[in-house]
């Protein structure tokens, strides 16, 4: 067991890992940072064009919100496949984690959206409604009201993006997008190294829970700036 | 630019519902002058809420007019939509802060949304939340704020913009006696003061007896009566006041809500 342990945390098995956590972490913050950009314009575009919302338009409202759901419905693994020539034509390349960016962001995007679009519906409507009372454009809204008002949700569910954004990146490692789910299946499953599978295991472990802390930190200090807690 | 003599003319409004047309208010006429405290009182449903939000354009009407002054309301195009809304003050039944805002910001809000500059906007925010004797809690967050603190940050926010009226939707409902009094003393001192024509909704008796000189009865999308609320409480002639202002003589016999009132 000692010998295993010490196998773990030896300089070789740490050769490869260090490496692909590399990766993984350059294709988790390069589609996260993609996917919230999109994410908050998709969610936000929802929430207003509701039948309900700032700017209503209904039509526009379904067709948008079907595209969202279709992309939602189909498993993450035939969306990466489904969007890898896209990354060919935009980046040049298919395999390597630069090439899986563009199709990890389109996994996430829509979900993301509707994290967004979920947590700015739950600011009260009263707030909005007091807004408009004044005068407020829709811009003033959405920047002055709703955004901030919604932030330690969003902040949540941005934490939770990246936990997903982080497990398909995983799946991409199984298609040659290198990182730590290429290296789980290449060395721990199809060479049966244990050792790397294991070491593997810790480095997502401690990444996930230092995200989470952080995230739930962070959105709790706002709260509690703002005496909600 | 706006006089605040409202006048409302067979103004209707139809919800639409799963295909079904409700009629929330039945060919509406009230005149309201300038400088008046004017009070609506209905029933839960009578259409309160969304009459008061026709005169803010927050509800749109289906047929009529609302005229302020020489302006008709419903010819306003969106942009001027907005500069009306900044000239007429709203304060609500839960307040509605911002509670990512501290008091400050929550009063500096329309006077950003009016792009007053930052030189402006303090000297404007420092004053009124001194008329509404508020200022020591600038800095405070509205979640650490009584329910009659959040009241007065609410009227502040509403009065930021100089507006000519001021709307009041049940702002008194979720308040103790004590501090609804308080409030209500507040809205007069105010109208006194300043001159804003004030129209509040409530489904309280008191509240009408204590701050309106005149009201209307609204019942069932239509006014069942309106005048000075001293000929009313006299001699109330619709089935709705009658029943408001039985219950609240017999109230007053065990000197409950009333005595808080001073009746």
């Amino acid at each position: 067991m000692t010998e295993f342990l010490a196998q773990v945390f030896s300089a070789e098995v740490w050769g490869y890992v260090l490496p692909a956590t590399w990766q993984t972490v350059y294709m988790t913050a390069i589609s996260t940072t993609i996917t919230i950009c999109f994410g908050l314009l998709f969610g936000i575009l929802l929430y207003i064009t509701d039948k309900d919302g700032l700017h209503p338009s209904p039509i526009f409202n379904k067709v948008f919100g079907a595209i969202i759901n279709s992309v939602l419905s189909l498993p993450s693994m035939i969306v990466i496949l489904l969007f890898l020539p896209l990354s060919k034509m935009i980046v040049g390349v298919s395999y390597g984690p630069k090439a899986f960016i563009v199709s990890l962001s389109i996994v996430c995007i829509p979900i993301f959206s509707r994290m967004v679009e979920n947590s700015v519906l739950e600011v009260a409507k009263g707030k909005v409604e007091a807004a408009k009372a004044m005068g407020a454009s829709n811009l003033d809204i959405i920047f002055k009201v709703i955004l901030p008002e919604a932030l330690p949700t969003l902040i949540r569910n941005f934490v939770v993006l990246t936990i997903t954004l982080i497990s398909i990146t995983a799946i991409a490692g199984s298609f040659g997008a290198g990182g730590l789910g290429e290296l789980a299946v290449r060395f721990g499953y199809n060479r049966y190294r244990s050792d790397i599978l294991v070491a593997v295991i810790i480095v997502l472990l401690v990444v996930v829970e230092c995200l989470q802390f952080f995230g739930a930190f962070i959105s709790k200090k706002i709260l509690k700036k703002r005496h909600l807690v | 630019m706006l006089s605040s003599y409202i006048e409302i003319k067979n103004v209707s409004k139809k919800f639409k519902n799963h295909n079904q047309e409700f009629d929330v208010l039945k060919d509406i006429n009230l005149e309201i002058q300038k400088g008046d405290i004017f009070g609506i009182i209905g029933f839960s449903g009578a259409g309160k809420s969304t009459l008061i939000r026709c005169i803010n354009r927050l509800e749109t009407i289906s047929s009529g007019t609302i005229n302020l002054g020489n302006h008709e309301i419903d010819k306003f195009s969106k942009k001027e939509m907005n500069l009306y809304r900044q000239k007429i003050g709203m304060i609500f039944q839960h307040f509605n802060l911002f509670d990512s805002r501290t008091v400050y910001d929550n009063v500096a809000f329309p006077l950003e949304v009016s792009g007053k500059s930052k030189q402006e906007i303090k000297k404007r925010v420092i004053e009124i939340l001194e008329l509404v004797s508020i200022s020591d809690k600038k800095d405070f967050y509205p979640g650490q704020l009584s329910v009659g603190q959040k009241q007065r940050v609410g009227i502040a926010r509403a009065l930021a913009n100089n507006p000519c009226i001021l709307l009041s939707d049940e702002a008194t409902s979720a308040l103790d006696p004590v501090t609804s009094l308080s409030v209500l003393d507040l809205l007069k001192d105010i109208n006194k003061k300043l001159g804003i024509t004030i129209i509040l909704i409530t489904h309280s008796l008191d509240v009408i007896k204590y701050t309106c000189n005149n009201m209307a009865v609204l019942e069932d999308g239509l006014i069942a009566e309106n005048g000075s609320v001293r000929k009313i409480f006299a001699k109330p002639s619709s089935e709705t006041a009658k029943v408001f202002i039985k219950n609240n003589s017999d109230l007053a016999k065990f000197d409950y809500l009333g005595g808080s009132y001073g009746i």
